[in-house]
């Protein structure tokens, strides 16, 4: 199963579209999370939310993750050792307040977090191959960020 | 034990404090704050509180939120405040400041370009700013790694 997730913010109907006519080419059920917007995809189902525990499921259950520039979807597909696709939102395109997810796509495609795809022949290109998950994180932030959090608590350095 | 108040929202936010905020259960009380009652099956055993979701749009809510976290804060006698944001964290940090506790904000690894807002306003009055980027660092601004590994 491909799991797509695109948060609860803001819809997607770009991604939530080119996915809906890439869907038959593929052998494969895609499952959706996307606030819904004008757009009905006739290929696969969406629902606009799901709870944490169910969202955690779904995503161990899945093959590939495709989803928006954001960080929790980036950090449980690294923690569970899930591909992952981003497709980062554009600003200009009215998909988020600002262009950060550009940058946070080239800086996690940069430190070969996950895959990244821009336009639909990305994407399509990606979807036809046997992807594999590019690395492993552990369960907790870097040693050095608890410690310096810990000793500014404790020590005040 | 020193107790410390966990605060973030839920999604990426929360993800990435709870990378922070469970390793340091081995030396202090957590306390956890979230937008969303679900994400207390995330700590279960733990105290969790409840907090409304708010950005930009709805700003009126932190003045409701506001005093919650001061309730909340008094309440708990927390030695310090931590969040990874966004909006609901900055509201506790004023709260945690107003109550003479020591409060820190860890910026978003998501922010690869610049220091969120929030983030930015927390830097004026908070005892302490991460970022999550070694280039954001400055003076003012530390970076001690991320959440990654």
């Amino acid at each position: 199963m491909i799991f797509v997730t695109i948060g609860t913010q803001i819809p997607f109907d770009r991604l939530i579209e080119t996915l809906d006519r890439i869907a038959p080419e593929l052998d494969e059920e895609i499952y959706a999370q996307a606030l819904r917007g004008k757009y009905k995809p006739k290929h696969f189902k969406l629902i606009d939310f799901i709870e944490p525990d169910e969202f955690e499921k779904v995503f161990i259950q899945a093959r590939l993750i495709v989803a928006h520039a954001g960080m929790g979807t980036i950090l449980s597909a690294l923690r569970n050792s899930k591909p992952l696709i981003i497709f980062p939102r554009i600003a200009s395109l009215g998909e988020h307040r600002n262009d950060h997810q550009r940058s946070t796509a080239l800086k996690i495609k940069e430190k070969k977090y996950a895959y990244v795809a821009t336009d639909e022949q990305e994407l399509r290109e990606l979807l036809h191959k046997d992807l594999q998950p590019l690395k492993k994180i552990g369960e907790f932030a870097s040693e050095r960020l608890i410690k310096s959090l810990e000793d500014f608590i404790d020590f005040n350095v | 034990m020193k107790k410390i108040i966990a605060v973030a929202s839920i999604g990426g936010h929360w993800i990435q404090l709870l990378r922070i905020a469970q390793p340091m259960a081995e030396h202090y009380e957590m306390v956890y704050v979230s937008t969303h009652p679900k994400c207390a099956t995330m700590v279960e055993g733990q105290k969790f509180f409840q907090t409304a979701d708010f950005s930009r749009s709805d700003a009126w809510k932190l003045i409701p939120s506001f005093f919650k976290a001061i309730k909340t804060i008094r309440q708990e006698k927390p030695d310090a405040i931590i969040t990874t944001g966004a909006a609901p964290g900055l509201v506790y940090l004023l709260a945690g400041k107003l109550l003479g506790r020591k409060t820190i904000w860890i910026d978003s690894i998501a922010n690869v370009n610049h220091l969120s807002l929030s983030g930015r306003i927390a830097a004026i009055f908070v005892s302490r700013v991460y970022t999550q980027w070694q280039h954001l660092s400055t003076e003012k601004i530390n970076y001690a790694g991320d959440i990654f590994e």
